[in-house]
């Protein structure tokens, strides 16, 4: 056992020969793949024991490398399953026979192209079809309002929370603990409650079924997020700078656009991308306060999975993990150039 | 990509300037219930009242209620012009203030010259809706499942006779008058028995019996669609809808007449409606007496208007059928029906609403 | 420092007081910037809410549509049935309130209030109103043949109560109370009791899902949390995407994942666990939502795990095993304390967020999956009882309001992190 683990060469050829055996007792290869998946990463954590452990502790660490993986695959699968099951030729939500053989004619792109046709005037004709797409297609309508919203929700989330995180980020700043949770509790409260209320108010002042009702839900939902990355990242920002830049006869703006501007600048990316996909993604308030016209993507998607559920929310999900993965990207990249912002600078 | 293109060359241009010239006209938004009975409101009534004035109908989905409407009235920005509701909706809205009056005297005499008072079928002029069809909610089953066929509401109830999962639609309204049918209530004693306690109690105990077998439908288009893929071999459903699906599609579904209810869906305007006079033209011309016969050749929903009656004709695509055999309204569909009664409901929803949920969580 | 001798800044003001009055400038100047966000929030957050809070106590559409009446029957002792001159007035405000059609103030209104009390009643109003103006003196008699249901003192009681704009009623209501016919607050009829008991289903769900996310976010933040960063940031991505990526997605893909023609039962027909008929209902029920929820919310409860777990030093556990200890005790008297901060953030932060869940459980929760705040949307968007809704909202907002509160005291909101 001990000698089996320590040889990773080994252990892999093992592994893949009881991965062939799985295969061949369930005649299916989805199995031999989660096999792999569950029993093969462990494996390789695994090499890194000390020489003078135990089998008895060896086995315990195993089957808790088996199980922390199986969790991680829990997370993982299903964002990571609709993708191939999108590309499926047949209206259902599962593997064909067709796919697990890999036999292209299984696979198409129709539920992509539906995504386009669905509420065009004339799919089929010539003349005027991006035109008719533009204005016409449903989803695509969708994604115009979603985007148009999330953009501007955004902005003014992400400039009217940095202003604040300044402020509560100040050693003087009064009420600090009251102010903080009251501009955290749009996360906290219930969204059928925050919904609801704004459905109330927002309609006796008239905006409800309006684009600003919708943008100013979707604002007062993003600037926690805003809030919060923005204070964490001016929570390792090092006062003495600006007392420098001070010293030196920066007045307040200077300092504020050369010195500290650029340190919390990958804060506010940050805050502005969770401000950002908060209003992508939101949809209860959309279902309280907006009219058709303000449909958004989720809002569109909440009807299908409640009327008819249709492979075409399958490849508009897709897409949408897409987003989240370049969104993912580019926070990561930020992070990275935060810590070594950081790392330059002393203290 | 490419494939579309080519296959748009085809297509004649003439469909692309109709779909792109768009109305100088007034656009009007009619809300209706989605699928086959929006394709005969669109076909008989949208698409002539558009040809006729000029003017744009925008089309939309909604699954009733009176919801939206209220939402928008008090939001005091009202995007729907006219919504096609049932009758309780139409009664309970225009008592609330949120829909606007429509004056019966604009509403035009039949083509035969009738007023339109005495045109009209009994109860189907209100002081906010005009009634347009007659629909029913029965039961419908899928006929490879069954060697002898289910002929009545009992045997809706009976899973050991007729066994197999039934799909019934989520809320107490209309499943309670069907539990007390089925459970031996003749059609004309069912609201009498529904106003005791005791009667509530019997129809609630008649749905536990088959409790654990039912499937719960919320959307008109769900119960053909539970039929066609084998989910449930026996449900309850709206006769237009499941009338389309034996016709068009060529479902092997039998229906059950005996217990139906019928009731009358109407055009009712939100109050504030910004297109008042062109919401209120296409409301006379759909409740004429041509485009209510004519809708009746898509769906087989009964026209409310009797000179439309004697104008209804064979399905659109398939002129073996004659429409007037399949509405709620023929003597052997009437021999045990039900007329929905709107003030029990509008009496009595809020509180047995409550206790259906209480009970299907239970 | 001496008291005699102050210390006199440039100006010749003293130091102490300059400094006060600097940072009473820095204090202004920090507040100042935090205020336009304050504001915006009062607006369009604080405000709304509120509102909703108000209307679940106030509701005036007795006293709206016969004001007259309203005020006489307040006055009335509940004694058999109100005097001739009640009948009167309210014979008369009925046939004034028919002609009315403004959005909020007609007889159907009212009808409808009073029928939340008195189930049954609506037609009663409506259609008696239809008559008023031909009923004339003597007015209880008269108004008694039209309708004899008028000679029930409870329809009068009800109305009395009715006629208050603040009213108690609807977290009567919310509670699964009523009142019976002597105007007494009295348990409901248990087939009739719905809010007590999904509120009790609420938190047990909740707890249930916050159970299950511990148990599994423990073992993974512990695993990255031991691992060298370039694996642990490798593992981090299985966290985060599932974490960014949209909610509807993933209920999309549970849906997809968990229904009888889906992945999962496909795989067990395929293997031949189950039989083709004897597929599992695994979605749009109670599991559905847990299982789906319990996705949705566990990155919630990893990050603040590993973020707490990354800073224990590893040498706390290397040091207590080699003096002796056992892996068990050692973890338990060790490691476990040390993490209790991040498990308490976790766990009330996912316990906050389950029991506000809307969107999953509507979708994939079927009959028995719903949870309080899908009851709230019902009466919002389908009964419009917004009085009722508003009342469970409340009820709502102060379990979680409380439990913030919670968090506030033994996290600090302040210390919440992402990534």
């Amino acid at each position: 056992m001990n000698k089996f683990i320590q040889q990773k060469g080994k252990a892999i050829i093992y592994l893949l020969i009881a991965a062939v055996l799985v295969t061949f007792l369930t005649g299916t290869i989805k199995a031999a793949v989660g096999f792999l998946l569950v029993f093969g990463v462990p494996l390789y954590f695994m090499s890194k024991m000390p020489e003078y452990a135990t089998t008895g502790e060896r086995f315990t660490r195993y089957m808790f490398l088996v199980i922390s993986s199986s969790i991680l695959v829990f997370l993982i699968t299903p964002v990571i399953i609709i993708i191939p099951l999108s590309f499926n030729a047949e209206p259902y939500f599962t593997f064909t026979d067709g796919m697990l053989n890999l036999d292209p004619d299984a696979f198409s792109m129709r539920w992509y192209m539906d995504i386009l046709h669905n509420g065009m005037a004339a799919p089929q004709a010539v003349e005027g079809w991006w035109k008719d797409m533009w204005e016409n297609a449903q989803w695509i309508r969708a994604a115009r309002n979603s985007f148009f919203i999330a953009t501007i929700s955004t902005v003014i989330a992400t400039s009217l929370g940095t202003l604040a995180a300044l402020g509560l980020s100040r050693p003087e700043m009064p009420y600090r603990a009251l102010i903080t949770s009251l501009l955290i509790s749009p996360m906290i409260v219930p969204l059928v409650i925050t919904a609801t209320g704004m459905f109330f108010f927002y309609s006796d002042i008239g905006l409800a079924k309006t684009y600003w009702g919708v943008i100013l839900a979707h604002v007062t939902l993003g600037v926690p997020f805003v809030i919060i990355t923005v204070t964490a990242t001016l929570s390792g920002f090092d006062m003495s700078l600006v007392r420098a830049a001070q010293n030196m006869g920066a007045n307040g703006w200077t300092t504020f656009r050369r010195i500290i501007m650029p340190l919390i600048l990958p804060g506010m990316i940050s805050g502005a991308l969770f401000a950002f996909i908060t209003s992508l993604d939101e949809v209860v308030a959309v279902l309280f306060i907006a009219d058709v016209d303000q449909r958004t993507i989720p809002r569109q998607m909440f009807s299908g999975i409640r009327e008819q559920i249709s492979p075409t929310i399958l490849s508009v999900a897709s897409i949408l993990v897409l987003i989240s993965i370049i969104l993912l990207t580019v926070l990561e990249l930020l992070r990275r150039r935060s810590e070594r912002l950081r790392g330059m600078s002393p203290g | 990509m490419k494939k579309i293109i080519n296959k748009t060359l085809i297509s004649s241009a003439v469909i692309a300037t109709l779909a792109f010239s768009s109305a100088q006209a007034d656009d009007i938004t009619v809300v209706s219930w989605g699928g086959a009975y929006t394709k005969s409101q669109v076909e008989a009534y949208h698409k002539p009242w558009m040809a006729q004035t000029g003017n744009t109908v925008v089309s939309e989905d909604y699954s009733g209620g009176l919801a939206e409407i209220k939402a928008q009235v008090e939001a005091g920005n009202v995007t729907w012009d006219v919504v096609d509701v049932e009758l309780s909706d139409a009664i309970r809205g225009c008592d609330e203030g949120i829909l606007e009056v429509i004056d019966p005297s604009i509403l035009p005499a039949a083509d035969d010259g009738t007023a339109a008072a005495d045109d009209f079928l009994p109860g189907s002029i209100h002081e906010c809706a005009v009634a347009n069809i007659i629909w029913s909610t029965l039961i419908a089953f899928d006929t490879t499942k069954y060697s002898t066929a289910p002929t009545t509401m009992a045997d809706f109830f009976d899973l050991d006779k007729f066994p197999g999962k039934r799909g019934m639609r989520k809320s107490p309204k209309a499943m309670l008058e069907m539990a007390l049918m089925g459970d031996g209530v003749p059609a004309n004693e069912v609201y009498d028995v529904m106003s005791t306690e005791a009667g509530i109690a019997r129809a609630f105990a008649k749905l536990d019996t088959i409790k654990d077998s039912v499937v719960w439908w919320e959307a008109g288009a769900q119960p053909p669609q539970l039929l066609a893929d084998g989910e449930v071999s026996m449900t309850i459903v709206w006769n237009g809808r499941i009338f389309n699906a034996i016709a068009s599609e060529g479902q092997p579904f039998g229906l059950i007449w005996d217990g139906q209810i019928y009731d009358l869906d109407l055009f009712v305007i939100p109050k504030g409606s910004k297109n008042l006079d062109a919401a209120l033209d296409f409301v006379t011309f759909a409740t004429g007496t041509q485009p209510l016969a004519d809708q009746a050749s898509w769906i087989p929903y009964g026209p409310t208007r009797q000179s439309s009656i004697a104008k209804i004709g064979t399905f659109h695509s398939d002129a073996s059928i004659n429409m007037v055999d399949h509405m709620p309204t023929t003597a052997a569909a009437m021999k045990n029906a039900l007329q929905n009664d709107f003030e029990f409901w509008a009496d009595n929803q809020d509180q047995l609403n409550e206790r259906f949920n209480a009970w299907l969580t239970k | 420092m001496s008291t005699a001798e102050l210390t006199l800044t440039e100006d010749g003001i003293p130091l102490k007081e300059k400094l006060a009055k600097t940072t009473a400038l820095q204090r202004r100047r920090a507040l100042l910037l935090t205020l336009p966000l304050v504001i915006f929030l009062v607006v369009s957050f604080v405000f709304p809410i509120g509102q909703m809070l108000f209307s679940s106590v106030h509701n005036d559409k007795v006293s709206a549509v016969v004001p007259t009446f309203a005020e006489a029957i307040i006055q009335w002792d509940g004694e058999g049935l109100p005097s001739e001159q009640i009948f009167e007035i309210f014979v008369k405000d009925l046939a004034a309130a028919k002609k009315v059609r403004e959005i909020g103030r007609t007889v159907g209104n009212m009808a409808t209030r009073i029928n939340y009390e008195m189930p049954g009643s609506r037609s009663l109003f409506t259609s008696t109103a239809r008559k008023a103006k031909k009923i004339e003196a003597p007015y209880k008699e008269n108004l008694i043949k039209v309708n004899k249901k008028w000679a029930n003192p409870t329809i009068w009681l009800t109305m009395q109560r009715a006629a208050r704009d603040i009213t108690p009623a609807f977290y009567v209501a919310a509670l699964d109370l009523k009142y019976d016919e002597n105007g007494d607050i009295v348990r409901a009829d248990e087939l009739y009791q719905i809010y007590l008991n999904n509120f009790i289903k609420t938190l047990g769900v909740s707890a249930l899902i916050t159970l299950i996310c511990v148990v599994l976010a423990y073992p993974v933040a512990y695993l990255l949390s031991v691992l060298p960063l370039r694996q642990a940031n490798l593992l981090m991505i299985m966290v985060l995407l599932p974490f960014w990526t949209s909610l509807l997605v993933r209920t999309t893909a549970w849906i997809a994942i968990l229904q009888t023609e889906g992945v999962i039962n496909d795989m067990l027909v395929f293997m031949g666990f189950i039989s083709d008929d004897g597929r599992i209902q695994m979605i749009y029920n109670q599991t559905g939502t847990i299982i789906a929820m319990v996705h949705i919310l566990l990155p919630f409860m990893i990050l603040p795990l590993y973020s707490v777990m990354k800073t224990i030093p590893p040498t706390y556990m290397r040091a207590a095993l080699s003096m002796g200890a056992k892996p068990l005790y050692a973890y338990r008297k060790v490691y476990l304390p040390q993490t209790l901060p991040g498990l308490a953030a976790g766990t009330l932060l996912v316990f906050i967020l389950a029991i506000g869940y809307y969107i999953t459980p509507a979708l994939v929760g079927g009959e028995d999956g719903l949870l309080i705040s899908n009851l709230i949307a019902y009466h919002i968007q389908k009964s419009l009882n917004w009085s009722l809704g508003a009342a469970l909202g409340t009820l709502l907002l102060a379990v979680v309001l409380i439990l913030y509160w919670l968090y506030n005291k033994l996290i600090g909101i302040d210390k919440l992190r992402f990534g």
